[in-house]
């Protein structure tokens, strides 16, 4: 009986325990590949990124949004094009992606949207971006800045 | 008497005949003729706008027959699919080499609200330099659409932007005006680049239409 309780106590204080640790148990194993943008011209136009963002753990996670030094207003965007050939681009809504997966955000589909840029994009250089998680964690990845024409993380 | 059937006859036959003349021109060409939506677009010819490239001359649809022509609609301040559909463009021109200079290959913004004749300058320079950018006044950017059948709707963004939804699709003509096909957004390239070789072909063939 004494046991029990013991074991109650513990059991209970344990999960209390665990509710104050910062649950990372998604996010940490997120890793980013190929992140790119072009070079913008001014800081008028809105900038863009792309890159693959892979889930290597087992548990499914969320991207809930961005921010970077370089823009106000960073945000998922998707691109779509109907079967008319019209082209248009709104707000993404939060990407989960599942144990073993990846997103890919690449022209022409979802892309990390750079609104209100705070510095032009210059060729040959980079800027930090930071992807938020829904259990709280962030990834920060360098993004490397190509030339407006680039087609691809190589070019 | 005989005579005079033979006459009614003949009237009711020429009757029906100009009857069916005009059930088929209503059908076809008249008021019953189907929406133009999804249509493909006119022959150079046939179309009538004029805009200003971004050097700065008067430009217009007759600009460009004489040489095979491609053109698209965007606008400079769209962050992924223009840029997108301009890289791919200065890339199946690179393919071409030299069989591209024959090529005219236009631009046209849907967004002459930013797009200023200095604005296009400032963005075409960056992509293959064949590519012309052509702006203009509001009207005369919608008679360009509708003779391509292109479409193009402003959208209010938060913070009271705004961004352009538009037709991706590239356009082809031959080099007396006539539509040839459509290269697809972001269509693969070993697709679009024979169908611009199609379409400097038709410059040797003679005028059939």
């Amino acid at each position: 009986m004494r046991t029990l309780a013991i074991t109650g106590t513990l059991a209970a204080l344990l999960s209390w325990a665990g509710a104050l640790t910062p649950a990372l148990a998604g996010s940490e194993d997120v890793v980013v590949e190929g992140a790119w943008s072009r070079a913008s011209i001014g800081m008028n136009r809105p900038g863009a990124a792309y890159m693959t963002i892979r889930n290597t753990g087992d548990t499914p996670v969320t991207l809930i949004g961005l921010t970077t030094p370089l823009a106000m207003m960073p945000e998922i965007h998707e691109s779509k094009t109907n079967a008319d050939g019209v082209s248009s681009m709104a707000p993404a809504d939060e990407i989960t992606i599942a144990p073993g997966e990846s997103v890919s955000l690449e022209p022409g589909g979802l892309h990390a949207m750079l609104m209100q840029l705070q510095t032009p994009m210059t060729e040959g250089e980079s800027y930090p971006l930071t992807l938020l998680f829904d259990d709280g964690g962030e990834v920060t990845v360098e993004v490397p800045i190509l030339g407006i024409a680039a087609r691809g993380p190589n070019d | 008497m005989r005579r005079r059937t033979i006459l009614g006859y003949g009237a009711a036959g020429a009757g029906a005949l100009v009857f069916a003349l005009f059930v088929g021109w209503w059908q076809v060409d008249g008021p019953g003729a189907p929406e133009p939506v999804g249509q493909r677009p006119l022959a150079l010819s046939a179309m009538d706008f004029s805009l200003t490239d971004h050097e700065g001359n008067e430009v217009g649809p007759e600009t460009l027959i004489g040489r095979p022509a491609m053109v698209f609609f965007g606008f400079t301040y769209c962050p992924d699919v223009c840029p997108t559909t301009l890289s791919d463009i200065s890339g199946w021109l690179d393919d071409l080499g030299e069989e591209a200079g024959v090529l005219n290959v236009i631009f046209i913004t849907v967004d002459p609200e930013r797009d200023t004749v200095e604005a296009m300058a400032g963005y075409v320079g960056y992509f293959h330099s064949a590519i012309r950018g052509w702006t203009g006044e509001d009207e005369e950017i919608a008679a360009a659409a509708r003779g391509f059948r292109a479409s193009y709707e402003r959208v209010p963004t938060e913070g009271g932007n705004y961004t352009m939804n538009h037709t991706a699709s590239v356009f082809l003509f031959d080099a007396v005006g006539r539509f040839v096909t459509t290269i697809d957004y972001h269509e693969p390239h070993e697709f679009a680049v024979p169908k611009i070789k199609r379409a400097l072909k038709e410059i040797a063939k003679p005028e059939t239409s």
